[in-house]
């Protein structure tokens, strides 16, 4: 199934939403990689308040190469996002609703996954310049200092991207390899 | 004796950084080309072609291929007969600071590993050298990401666990690294050496275009046979699910110790980026 999907996703959307389906995303949604996410989690530590809005946020893990004059913003694919896994538990406990990356993720993010009916999605890793071409405009939101890894909002639209752990928790890192390979043994 | 000076090497090092990260070397290019057609599972070969896609609106525009435009290993192959006028190690890394700068790639390295601070210009490189025979100065860029590079790894084997232990170590290295390295990937093997230089062969093996088999019969048998177990894994483009899961397999050798076997898998992705220039 291909899905057009908008930021804020509704609950309801995303419980549609199936492993392998095919997203179409337009709206806000904020960057961070491994250390925003660290000082994320300080913040909420310390109890202070965070530079954007978890509730139903949309976070894609993605440091983008600078933009030249004139353009919004350079390369943009997706970063590994097992490095997130420490941190994904936690923000999804607190209202973040959707999570963008690419790879596997670990049990416990599965489990905090289905536990508030979120959704990780894949974009195609390696495929920068394509994802780039997506991003309508681009801000900057806070901790310049990390450089490429610095938190920004986009608006994005129509960025390609494929359902990979939903709701439920169906996992296309499983469920793919074990369809192709069982279609070998004369499956189909 | 030639003399090259400081500045011929920082400009040739800045245009390298620029051309690798927007241009792919035509042996992976091909070998992507080839595979979108060649692969049997719908789903992945659509995601192979989207992938190729991706590599044409780069060139076209101007833009870097995939947005971690890497680690600059620089590799240099300097000729006994050569003087350089400077400094050479910071004309390398002068050479990456304007490559990165103009070219609008991304500075991904921090300058303490667990204190993290941003270098905000991509240096240092990675240099190797090698002194080799002549009066050239070879220069090579692998801009490396590390999303590829997180999932390599490394095993001091026993003598006695000989090439079945070697063959179980590449595809336990593959299946553990899944998903992660944005398969279809390419690896560098490196076998025999000390600790340090099995890796550094693995990377060095990275260099090789993946059309030209290790020139020892029994290693280019090898690198076919492991490059086919590792495409019936199933992992497929992205891990989505498909057969292919490696693009290409080179392996380097060297000489090793009685007692030991050291074995360096070095993962790289279907953004496999190499660019050189003799000087």
């Amino acid at each position: 199934m291909e899905y057009k999907l908008e930021c804020p996703p509704s609950r309801e959307k995303l419980k549609m939403l199936r492993a392998g389906d095919r997203v179409l995303l337009s709206g806000r949604i904020y960057t961070a990689r491994d250390a925003a996410h660290k000082r994320l989690c300080a913040l909420l530590d310390d109890g202070a308040a965070l530079p954007f809005p978890l509730e139903d946020s949309v976070i894609y893990y993605v440091g983008p190469t600078p933009e030249k004059p004139g353009q919004v913003i350079g390369s943009a694919g997706p970063t590994t996002s097992c490095r997130m896994d420490a941190y994904s538990p936690r923000l999804l406990d607190l209202g973040q609703r959707v999570m963008i990356g690419k790879g596997n993720r670990s049990p416990d993010v599965v489990g905090a996954i289905v536990r508030n009916g979120a959704v990780y999605l894949a974009a195609m890793g390696g495929a920068g310049a394509l994802m780039g071409a997506c991003v309508r405009s681009a801000r900057l939101v806070c901790w310049e200092d990390l450089g490429c890894e610095a938190v920004r909002e986009l608006e994005v639209e129509d960025m390609p991207l494929i359902v990979a752990i939903d709701s439920l928790g169906k996992n296309i890192y499983e469920s793919g390899p074990a369809a192709y390979l069982e279609s070998l043994n004369g499956g189909i | 004796m030639k003399n090259i000076s400081a500045e011929e090497i920082s400009r040739a090092v800045a245009a390298l950084c620029v051309r690798a990260n927007r241009e792919l070397p035509p042996d992976i290019a091909q070998a992507m080309d080839r595979a979108a057609v060649g692969e049997p599972w719908p789903p992945a070969s659509d995601t192979l072609r989207i992938l190729c896609c991706n590599r044409q609106a780069a060139e076209r525009n101007c833009l870097p291929v995939c947005q971690d435009t890497g680690l600059a290993c620089v590799f240099a192959e300097l000729g006994q007969e050569v003087h350089i006028e400077g400094d050479f190690r910071a004309a390398v890394d002068e050479g990456v600071r304007r490559g990165y700068g103009e070219g609008f790639l991304r500075k991904s390295v921090v300058a303490d590993p667990l204190r993290r601070e941003n270098t905000g210009d991509n240096t240092p490189a990675m240099l190797s050298l090698e002194l080799v025979p002549g009066d050239a100065l070879r220069l090579s860029l692998v801009p490396k990401g590390f999303g590829s590079e997180n999932m390599s790894r490394l095993a001091m084997l026993k003598p006695s666990d000989g090439l079945a232990g070697v063959k179980r170590f590449v595809l336990e290295t593959v299946k553990a690294a899944g998903s992660n390295p944005c398969p279809p990937i390419i690896l560098g093997v490196g076998i025999g050496g000390s600790f340090d230089k099995a890796a550094a062969l693995s990377k060095h093996a990275l260099l090789r275009p993946i059309d030209q088999p290790n020139p020892d019969p029994f290693y280019a048998a090898l690198e076919k046979e492991l490059l086919n177990e590792i495409n019936s894994l199933g992992i497929g483009p992205q891990g989505f699910g498909g057969r292919t899961t490696a693009l290409g397999l080179s392996i380097e050798t060297a000489p090793t110790h009685v007692a030991g076997l050291p074995v360096a898998v070095n993962i790289s992705c279907h953004v496999t980026r190499r660019a050189s220039v003799t000087l």
